[in-house]
């Protein structure tokens, strides 16, 4: 692995974004504009809107982010591009590394313009400091890429990367505990939420919104997503295969 | 005179179906050597496995006096896919200069591949707005960038206009002479004509692998499409 190479991967990603400047103002204001439609939603009922929009801030760059890296990645396999890349000095981990990298800047934009809006605009209020929850989205926002590049190596078409939306994503938002409060599930319904990394990232927003200090648990949720988006990543590099059939 | 490029015994199945069925040949150092054969030949399977990318079920293919695809051949051996395999979404300049980081070279580097393949001109336009010809040309330019060893190019003149191929072929003829070992493949029989040393391939067999001129003399005729066909209908009799 090369530090220079991994640099230039990420540059190149970011300039790839740069042409594509609808993509650009999807990925910041969506998330922004999501949350001010569950203002209204929940219009008058500032605890309920609180204590969802918080969780909210972790989800929407985990799966955006999600999505677009395995599509960017899956465009990579079919035009050609990744194959030449893996005959040229680049390393597995410069590639993968590059996109995290990528692609968690692109979220700590839209983290703190969805950040910014949930306090300033609508109001959101929350005991600990806006800048963990920015913290936090950034990180689940790395989970979703490492998650994205790991899934995009079992797809062979477009139609089958974005299927692994339902498979990979979808449980792990329904178990976080936005819906059901985790201690009210069921034990073994508990358990698979345990081994999720998402569950983790909503615990530590949880505490922000709780707790005016940032807890050891809260650092704690974060180290554990951190891992998480970490062995996805050694698990991508360990499915992108130089040779090929 | 050293081999860049050594094939033993190459066989090389995808799916159920054999492409390549033990091939042994070599590409001779410092000459542009051309790979002919209509499509769906095994040419690009071959050159897969040149550049290391291929999986194979059996034999030995050496690049450079070492296994192909191994580590140090990363610097050494350039790479340009049949569909040309730059980000359509980055501008020619940006494609250039992130393929010559990727070797620790810089922009003056990136720079003047655009200029040797013609593209001066459109270096700041996307290569998704380019024609296909100027996008094949941007490619090429990625892969000369880091002066390998060895080029190896999968047609790389397809849907250029004459004028343009001429210069791309006089521009390999430089770079051989400067050291440099390039292996072309082209399913156009005019192209032939152009190399020093030519391997003909059909089915995944090799049916020639001889200088333009033996090939010519061999068969009894100035046209190499003609020679080539001669060559397949002399191994057909044998084979019966």
């Amino acid at each position: 692995m090369s530090l220079r190479i991994t640099l230039a991967t990420t540059a190149r990603i970011l300039r790839q974004l740069r042409h594509d400047r609808r993509t650009v103002a999807l990925l910041v204001l969506v998330p922004a504009l999501l949350l001010a439609l569950l203002y209204f939603m929940y219009d008058g009922a500032g605890s309920t809107f609180d204590r969802i929009a918080l969780i909210m801030l972790g989800i929407f760059p985990f799966v955006i982010m999600f999505l677009v890296t395995s599509i960017a990645m899956l465009r990579e396999r079919t035009t050609g591009t990744l194959e030449r890349l893996l005959t040229t000095p680049l390393g597995k981990l410069d590639l993968l590394f590059g996109y995290g990298l990528a692609f968690g800047l692109a979220a700590a934009v839209q983290g703190a313009v969805a950040t910014g809006a949930a306090y300033w605009l609508l109001g959101l209020d929350t005991t600990g400091n806006a800048g963990l929850v920015v913290l936090i989205a950034v990180i689940n926002a790395v989970l979703g890429v490492a998650l994205g590049l790991l899934c995009s190596a079992f797809a062979r078409t477009e139609f089958q990367a974005v299927q692994f939306l339902p498979v990979v994503v979808v449980p792990q938002v329904l178990l976080c505990g936005l819906f059901v409060p985790r201690g009210q599930m069921s034990g073994w319904l508990q358990g698979v939420s345990d081994v999720l990394p998402l569950t983790y990232a909503v615990d530590a927003l949880i505490q922000v919104g709780r707790f005016v200090d940032a807890t050891a648990t809260m650092w704690r949720d974060v180290v554990i997503v951190a891992g998480a988006a970490v062995v996805a990543l050694i698990l991508a590099a360990a499915t992108l295969r130089r040779r090929t059939p | 005179m050293e081999n860049a490029v050594e094939v033993g015994d190459l066989l090389v199945e995808r799916g159920r179906r054999t492409v390549l069925h033990g091939i042994s040949c070599a590409v001779p150092a410092g000459s542009v050597t051309g790979l002919l054969g209509p499509s769906g030949s095994g040419k690009t399977t071959l050159i897969r496995a040149i550049v290391g990318v291929q999986l194979v079920k059996s034999g030995t293919v050496t690049v450079l006096g070492r296994p192909a695809g191994s580590t140090p051949l990363r610097r050494l051996v350039g790479y340009v896919t049949q569909a040309p395999s730059v980000y359509a979404d980055l501008t020619v300049r940006e494609n250039a200069r992130y393929f010559a980081a990727l070797y620790g070279l810089g922009a003056a580097d990136a720079d003047r591949a655009i200029t040797d393949v013609g593209l001066a001109d459109a270096a700041g336009q996307l290569v998704g707005n380019l024609s296909g010809g100027q996008r094949s040309r941007a490619s090429l330019a990625c892969a000369m960038i880091g002066r390998p060893e060895l080029l190896v190019l999968d047609e790389p003149t397809v849907g250029q206009d004459p004028v343009l191929r001429a210069e791309l072929w006089a521009r390999f003829h430089e770079l051989a002479a400067a050291g440099t070992t390039l292996l072309v493949s082209s399913h156009v029989m005019d192209e032939a004509g152009r190399c020093d040393r030519l391997l003909l391939i059909r089915e995944g067999r090799l049916v020639g692998d001889d200088t333009p001129a033996a090939i010519r003399a061999a068969a009894g005729t100035d046209d190499l499409e003609e020679a080539f066909l001669r060559l397949i209908r002399d191994q057909e009799a044998v084979a019966i």
